[in-house]
């Protein structure tokens, strides 16, 4: 049998080089929540597991004036409870609180969730929507992209062979921007998103929508950006008719599959009523901020 | 004697429950919490193929693993013959469960065991699975019930043929057995109708999603004497399975009971013991297995899926004429559905004049169905609740109504045979009449539904033992695992007899060592069969310590009466005595005759049949095909609540399992056979949060052949929740839904259809 070797480094250096000189597969644990679940399964048979949630760097949520630092591995639980995040981006932390259970959110965190790759990831497509990039480090020292260009298919990432992330960088919102972020799931609670939509707005003018950018998750390989869709919205206050369009955009950028969790055709349908219910939440909020 | 109409003490409170805080604190002991000096643990290696021929099965480089100690396969077990086993609610061939626990020539579904080994730790098992190799045949496969029935289908078994059709079939099919009876004249009585309906309704096999995997540990002694610890329903079904599975005898195997965490009918067979009985025996060494969730969904007992066909005739005014249901159930991979029940339940509520029941038991590449709570029946009502509510809807007529008018009462002759006598179904119609819920008013986009449902119960054999300690508080011993609160309602039928508080009664679950034969938990029995043998055990006390209170007191034992726990003289003639307390009896037992104890076995006559009628409230996302369960009211006759809180809880319970069969749960099979969602995350039973809270009426018409007026309550709640929610959703949106589950997807394309 293989052996499975674990180590909890309290440095990025540590885990750096820990993770560069692995010869085999070597995973992070920034909770676990996934990986373990894959670990049982056998779904993944790493050599090595690297715990991050020691780095003291990697948890916690940091205020650094325009913009706010959220720790790789920071627990969802932290996230939801940050009062200034949850006034700042209602949408990223409602987001994060949907992801599993109350136990589940004691370990989970957003580098966990977007590393792992899942086009259905909930916290995902609201941080892609508020514009936040991430700083991922490495045997080359340390780069800062942004999270779309972190997933590149189902459970594959941009990452590099000893590349792990640390931190992501939020900005903070204008006067009169806010998100939302909803999923649409069978049951209540526990599940995992057939069609997720992240709506972040700017208004201007008498509530007329000034910027926008629009992600769908779910619906892909990656959670996608959807640059028609922010366009139905921008230079329109959202009537019927700028919902129609904005269902429309949605729908014409969905290219999901069919698998257990739903078909093709119900995904797209979902992507554009959820689209719309989700802007009516972010114009909403935006124009009483 | 009875006590119906009688002033109680005890029987219809709702006292702490005895195994509550053990079950809280984490120390109650479940099937996988045992553990034995030099224990090593087993795994099975299980098939990939829905369908295939075992061509060889090679065990030597897992053998040679260091670690293993042994491999088993079908050449461990004896090739036993056919032979019917009575399984109470399930059917089961001896052959067929030795086959289903270790493949034998044949792997027939994905998950089926075709070997097993035992290891020093998990983690070699599992290595060791990889190293037994099997060469197969793969052959075709089929799924689904009508597929199956096919005259071109994949043939599961070469020597099935169709029972119950004249003459006998030439050629094997899938279809095990036909079943049909009828009552009066079914074509006149459509004739006579004025309006005749007739509907299809489909619904997929769900789990039965108890929470604790199977589990056991089996050990054998050099002398052969055999020991199993497991998760069961019956430890005397495990005990009397694994005798004649492996060819021992009844007295050479111990079997003790584990707390189990859920069965609801899937825990009515074996699995897993005999497994490790024949690993234990083979490496000399205690074996552990504990399935993981993958095991449970691919390889136990689901529901059986179904089609049902139903056809209705009925006068304007409602009074129905005439019924007719074609039953097509799913038996997995060896036969044995509940489509004989499902038959006798589908008109078991209403006075029919003429009907006709056809039923088919239909074999398919699926994991052997298993009981799971009122098996066959919700399968049924799903159709027939379901077309009454068309029916009414047609005919004008309200749906509550229309069940008011057909409703079968004391005197009717049900269309599978008896004539019924003190049941309730009328009476649950007349609380939902009475209900608030019932005229509650609803919103827009909002809809409610009813739908009833039956299950028999059942009685059958049971010991119980009460002793009496020298301090005066007493134990009551029983053979049946305690799933539903039985060691509750048995300890407070105990103390009502005694007359003392149930606080000073103690409840336990005896292995089949210490306790006379009990057949397993299932078929509602419990509290009615097992609580009358502990009641009347209770009533032999009595007469005891009336007997010991006059030897005491140097008179007659018929001059003594029992009262609140304390002997008095009957009368003034009697002597003027100071009555004795139960303590002060038991403390001087030894000099009156001994230890004050009395153990009684009994086969149980009389379970009262149950009715229940549902009302469902629900809210209907038109744009995603959500449905909310609003509001959800669940009226049933119990006969008479031992312990009304957990009656209620077996009410909310079946309910909720029934609304996840209505609106998620299924079976995703890929295009090779193989299960696609063997877990809790894409198989869906309700989590709380779906669920508003589910309001109960407990009416009360006793079962005059029960001490106390008990009827079994845990079954008929499952029954109407299918019906009563499509009933809803059809109110609030429109449209009709005839195949489950109703998971959001099916209902936005039913109502995109009926929106053109």
């Amino acid at each position: 049998m293989p052996g499975l070797s674990f180590i909890a480094p309290t440095t990025i250096d540590e885990a750096v080089r820990a993770l560069a000189s692995a010869p085999g597969l070597a995973k992070c644990l920034a909770g676990g929540t996934d990986l373990l679940v894959q670990l049982r399964s056998g779904r993944s048979r790493p050599e090595l597991i690297v715990d991050t949630k020691r780095i003291p760097d990697l948890i916690g949520i940091r205020d650094a004036g325009d913009h706010f630092v959220i720790g790789a591995a920071t627990p969802g639980a932290s996230i939801s409870a940050c009062a200034p995040l949850c006034r700042a981006w209602p949408g990223i932390t409602e987001a994060v609180d949907l992801i599993g259970s109350q136990q589940i959110q004691g370990r989970a965190s957003l580098g966990g969730n977007l590393c792992n790759a899942s086009p259905a990831a909930d916290s995902v497509p609201a941080v892609i929507a508020a514009r936040a990039t991430c700083v991922v480090a490495g045997p080359e020292g340390t780069r800062e992209v942004p999270v779309e260009a972190i997933v590149t298919g189902p459970g594959q990432t941009s990452l590099k062979k000893g590349e792990f992330l640390v931190e992501f960088h939020v900005p903070k919102p204008a006067p009169h921007q806010s998100d939302a972020y909803l999923r649409f799931i069978p049951r209540t609670e526990m599940d995992i998103a057939v069609v997720g939509c992240a709506v972040n707005v700017t208004l201007g003018e008498r509530g007329v929508c000034r910027d926008a950018r629009v992600v769908l998750g779910a619906v892909a390989p990656t959670p996608i950006l959807v640059p028609e869709a922010a366009e139905a919205l921008v230079g329109h206050w959202l009537d019927e008719e700028t919902l129609a369009r904005l269902d429309a955009a949605a729908r014409r950028a969905s290219k999901p599959i069919t698998d257990k969790r739903g078909t093709i055709e119900y995904r797209i349908k979902v992507a554009g009523v959820l689209a719309r219910r989700t802007a009516a939440i972010a114009f909403k909020r935006a124009g009483e901020c | 004697m009875t006590f119906i109409g009688k002033d109680l003490k005890v029987v219809g409170t709702r006292p702490i429950r005895p195994d509550g805080v053990d079950k809280v604190t984490g120390r109650a002991n479940f099937g996988a919490d045992m553990t034995m000096p030099g224990m090593i643990w087993g795994k099975i290696k299980r098939s990939p193929h829905a369908h295939a021929r075992i061509k060889r099965i090679y065990t030597e480089k897992a053998l040679s693993l260091p670690g293993v100690k042994a491999v088993v396969t079908a050449a461990d077990f004896p090739d036993i013959a056919a032979e019917e086993a009575f399984a109470g609610e399930a059917i089961m061939d001896f052959r067929d469960l030795s086959r289903n626990c270790m493949a034998r020539g044949k792997v027939l579904y994905d998950g089926h065991a075709v070997a097993a080994v035992a290891a020093t730790s998990p983690a070699i098992a599992e290595a060791a699975l990889d190293l037994i190799e099997i060469e197969y045949e793969v052959l075709p496969f089929v799924i689904d019930v009508e597929a199956a029935m096919a005259e071109d289908a994949p043939l599961l078994h070469d020597t099935l043929f169709t029972q119950g059709v004249e003459p006998k079939p030439s050629r094997p099919s899938n279809i095990a057995k036909r079943i049909n009876f009828t009552k009066g004249d079914v074509e006149a009585g459509f004739r006579e109708a004025d309006h005749i309906i007739e509907r299809r309704y489909t619904g997929k096999p769900v789990h039965q999603g108890y929470i604790e995997p199977h589990a056991c540990v089996a050990a054998v002694a050099a002398d052969g004497q055999c020991m199993i610890w497991s998760s069961s329903q019956g430890h005397f079904m495990v005990r009397q399975y694994c005798a004649h599975l492996l060819g021992i005898d009844i007295s050479n195997i111990r079997a003790m009971p584990a707390e189990i965490g859920g069965g609801f009918g899937g825990k009515t067979l074996v699995y897993l013991e005999p497994v490790a009985l024949a690993l234990a025996r083979k490496s000399g060494r205690p074996v552990k297995i504990v399935m993981t969730r993958e095991e449970v969904f691919r390889a136990s007992g689901p529901a059986a899926g179904s089609v049902v066909e139903v056809k209705l005739g009925a006068k304007k005014d409602g009074r129905l004429t005439a019924g007719e249901v074609v039953l097509k159930y799913q038996a997995g991979a060896f036969p044995g559905s509940p489509v004989g029940p499902g038959c006798m339940c589908a008109f078991a509520m209403y006075d029919l004049p003429n009907a006709s029941v056809t039923g088919y038991d239909v074999v398919c590449n699926r994991p052997k169905v298993a009981a799971y709570r009122a098996p066959g029946a919700p399968n049924a009502s799903w159709g027939v609740e379901s077309c009454l509510d068309e029916l009414a809807i047609e005919l004008g007529i309200d749906p509550l109504s229309l069940r008011e008018k057909n409703a079968a009462r004391d005197g009717t002759k049900a269309v599978h045979g008896p004539t019924w006598q003190n049941i309730g179904y009328a009476e649950t119609l007349a609380a939902v009449r009475a209900h608030p819920h019932w005229t509650a008013p609803l919103g827009p986009g909002q809809g409610r539904g009813i739908a009833s449902g039956f299950w028999f119960n059942i009685g059958g054999e049971s010991s119980a033992a009460v002793h009496i300690a020298e301090d005066g508080t007493a134990a009551v011993a029983t053979g049946n695992p305690d799933i539903g609160g039985s060691r509750a309602s048995i300890a407070m039928m105990v103390a009502e007899v005694l007359g003392i508080p149930v606080e000073r009664v103690r409840a336990i679950v005896a292995d089949t060592a210490s306790i006379g034969y009990t057949f397993l938990t299932g078929g509602s029995r419990v509290t009615f069969a097992t609580g009358m043998a502990a009641t009347e055990a209770a009533e032999r006390v009595v007469e005891e310590l009336k007997k010991r209170a006059a030897m005491m007191w140097e008179i007659s034992p018929e001059a003594v009466e029992w009262r609140d726990g304390m002997a008095y003289p009957a009368g003034p003639n009697a002597g003027a005595f100071e009555p004795l307390s139960l303590g002060e009896i038991a403390f001087r037992s030894a000099r009156t005759g001994g230890p004050i104890s009395a153990e009684l076995s009994i086969n149980a006559q009389g379970a009262g049949p149950g009715f229940g009628t549902h009302i469902c409230d629900v809210e209907v996302d038109r744009e995603t095909g959500a449905v909310k369960i609003l509001r959800y009211t669940a009226i049933q006759d119990v006969g008479r609540a031992i312990h009304p809180a957990y009656v209620e809880g077996q009410l909310q319970g079946g309910v909720t399992q029934g609304i996840g069969w209505a609106l998620n749960e299924e079976y995703i099979y890929d295009g090779e056979g193989r299960l696609d969602n063997p877990g809790f995350l894409d198989y869906r039973i309700p989590v709380a949060s779906d669920l508003p809270m589910i309001d109960t009426v407990l009416v009360e018409v006793p079962n005059p052949r029960h001490p106390f007026g008990a009827r079994g309550v845990g079954e008929v709640p499952i029954v109407p929740p299918t019906a009563a929610v499509a009933n809803a959703i059809y109110r609030a949106a429109g449209v009709r839904l005839r195949d489950l589950p109703m998971s959001p997807p099916h209902v936005l394309a039913a109502l995109d259809k009926s929106d053109g």
